[in-house]
């Protein structure tokens, strides 16, 4: 069960995408979101979204590998969807009690789920292209100025690197600790929601314990590997900001620009 | 040959206020020469894995001193040339990785030494390749069996170009096959590359392999020496609860016995031979031992 969140996983390849500085992505990527927020109409909407789909073609990665990504928040989709149906102005198409459909409220459904989706689907186009640690380079890089107010970046994107290289390890223990746990009769599927809360106690107390076990060998791999923080640091990998670099962050401008002169000339439909 | 650490009369406790006369090392004289392959053993709580955090200057000695190619470990300010110098891998090969992709974790350490990029490059594909491990350098590493990520911490030190690798228990999580690559890894740096090993192992198997094998009890040097002279006293290793090679035991039951065998044997193939010779005596089979080996091959 467990095994199936593909959350961080980075897939090798040489598309441009794979190739872009982790930097661009990154900022790319959040410019992104707020732009996908911004869209006020269909017009923008359908924009984003062909731009949407137009990179996740260029990654080279099968777009099964997206929709799986999705799977995981399902349910916040629909959910999310549902509600926005009721609540929203505009013409009565349906009344039921306290429940009204207006047609308001089906344009922002489609808003929101036009938009988490793609939202998510973006995030994997980052995480899916970039490996952790170019990842977690270029967010060090992008945060420098912040040292300027005593902000420890390096220690915060080590202990990044650290919790994305982790997050598989760990998962593949709780695995363990729960098929052991059952194995000694423990219920963990049945019961009050109170009950099975209870039953993951005997879970997550040897978790915690070997989290710390692994913290403490992984902390003394590091000193024997010379770790002095990230004074005098150098890198294998060199973030380079490159020609194409600069082509992706222009065709995004072009693309964000149109949706604010759509936002303009096209009027706002979406109340969310 | 050339001393290059040597232990000087070393006692450590792990805790500085317990006043009790139990040490986990305890008085313990020790030199490994340039080049060697050395083995120590021992059961559990000798203090095997103390002494190998000696090595690097992960625990100081509480009197005593340790010395690393000349340079005193207590030497605070030369702390990283001695890391650079004696390298360590664990047991728990998981636990040792720090990135997420195999070619950057092997260049953590390098990177730490501030080594310029091209340069690491360089000398991670080198360290790959000398663990034969570089067709999977764009992996991620919980996609690698135990002797693979075992495999990729021994590059990671590598890398940092080390002239003594210590490993503490590095096949204890390991299934046959993969101890088996492990082994051969370590062997192979050390006849190629002329890297000094110290192993630490539970498997006499393994010691056996070595060029010298350390015995400890109870923090200190119960044995020292090759191989056969080590695992030819197998009374006074049994009475320390050690156990001897299984090919070595057999035939010095068979010796007890009164057959005529040789005095120690250490490997199978020896073991297959010297049973093969007693049987031939009893019987009047014509064939040497090795037609006998390529038939059963």
């Amino acid at each position: 069960m467990v095994r199936e969140i593909t959350l961080g996983q980075f897939m090798p390849g040489k598309s441009v995408i794979h190739r872009l500085d982790a930097r661009t992505k990154i900022v790319l990527m959040i410019s992104y979101i707020v732009f996908i927020f911004l869209c006020k109409n269909f017009i923008s909407l359908l924009i984003m979204s062909l731009f949407s789909l137009l990179v996740i073609m260029m990654t080279r990665i099968s777009f099964m590998k997206y929709l799986k990504s999705l799977r995981v928040i399902l349910v916040v989709i629909i959910l999310t969807g549902v509600m926005n149906v009721f609540y929203g102005t505009g013409d009565v198409l349906f009344q039921w009690w306290q429940l009204t459909i207006t047609t308001g409220g089906i344009t922002n459904a489609i808003f929101v789920i036009v938009r988490i989706s793609m939202l998510m689907m973006v995030s994997s186009v980052l995480t899916y292209t970039t490996s952790p640690t170019d990842l977690t380079d270029g967010l060090e890089r992008l945060m420098k100025p912040l040292t300027l107010f005593h902000v420890k970046v390096h220690e915060i994107a080590m202990m990044m690197t650290i919790a994305l290289r982790f997050i598989p390890v760990l998962l593949e223990e709780t695995d363990k600790i729960m098929n052991a746990q059952k194995a000694r009769g423990a219920d963990m599927e049945n019961g009050s929601i109170v009950q099975r809360v209870k039953a993951l106690i005997p879970v997550l107390i040897p978790l915690f314990v070997s989290a710390f076990r692994r913290a403490g060998d992984l902390a003394t791999a590091m000193e024997c590997r010379c770790y002095n923080g990230g004074k005098n640091r150098t890198r294998m990998k060199v973030l380079l900001f490159t020609a194409v670099d600069l082509t992706a962050l222009l065709f995004c401008l072009i693309i964000f620009s149109g949706v604010i002169v759509s936002n303009c000339f096209f009027g706002s439909f979406a109340t969310v | 040959m050339k001393e290059f650490i040597k232990i000087d009369n070393v006692y450590f406790k792990y805790d500085e206020n317990d006043d009790s006369d139990i040490f986990a090392l305890n008085g313990i004289n020790l030199t490994i020469g340039k080049g060697e392959f050395i083995a120590v053993v021992g059961h559990n709580g000798c203090g095997k894995s103390t002494l190998a955090k000696h090595l690097n200057s992960l625990y100081l000695p509480t009197t005593g001193d340790v010395y690393v190619d000349g340079i005193n470990t207590k030497d605070d300010d030369r702390l990283f040339e001695i890391r650079k110098k004696v390298g360590l891998v664990l047991q728990n090969p998981d636990n040792q990785i720090v990135a997420g992709i195999v070619e950057e974790d092997v260049a953590f350490g390098c990177e730490n030494l501030g080594i310029p990029s091209d340069e690491i490059r360089k000398r991670v594909d080198n360290a790959l390749k000398a663990v034969d491990m570089y067709e999977y350098r764009t992996h991620s590493p919980d996609k690698l069996s135990g002797g693979q990520k075992q495999r990729v911490a021994i590059a990671g030190i590598i890398a940092m170009e080390p002239e003594c690798i210590v490993l503490d228990e590095p096949t204890a999580m390991l299934d046959p096959q993969g101890r088996e690559e492990v082994m051969s890894t370590i062997t192979r740096l050390n006849k190629e590359i002329g890297i000094t090993i110290v192993l630490i192992t539970h498997y006499m198997e393994e010691a056996a392999a070595a060029g010298r094998v350390v015995v400890m009890d109870k923090g200190n040097v119960l044995l020292s020496g090759k191989p056969k002279e080590v695992f030819s006293q197998v009374e006074l290793l049994k009475r320390h609860r050690l156990d001897v090679p299984q090919a070595t035991e057999l035939i010095y039951k068979l010796k007890n016995c009164g057959c005529n065998v040789p005095d120690c044997v250490l490997t199978e193939e020896e073991c297959a031979e010297a049973v093969f010779k007693l049987l031939k005596e009893k019987t009047s089979a014509s064939l040497s031992y090795s037609q006998v080996r390529k038939r059963v091959k």
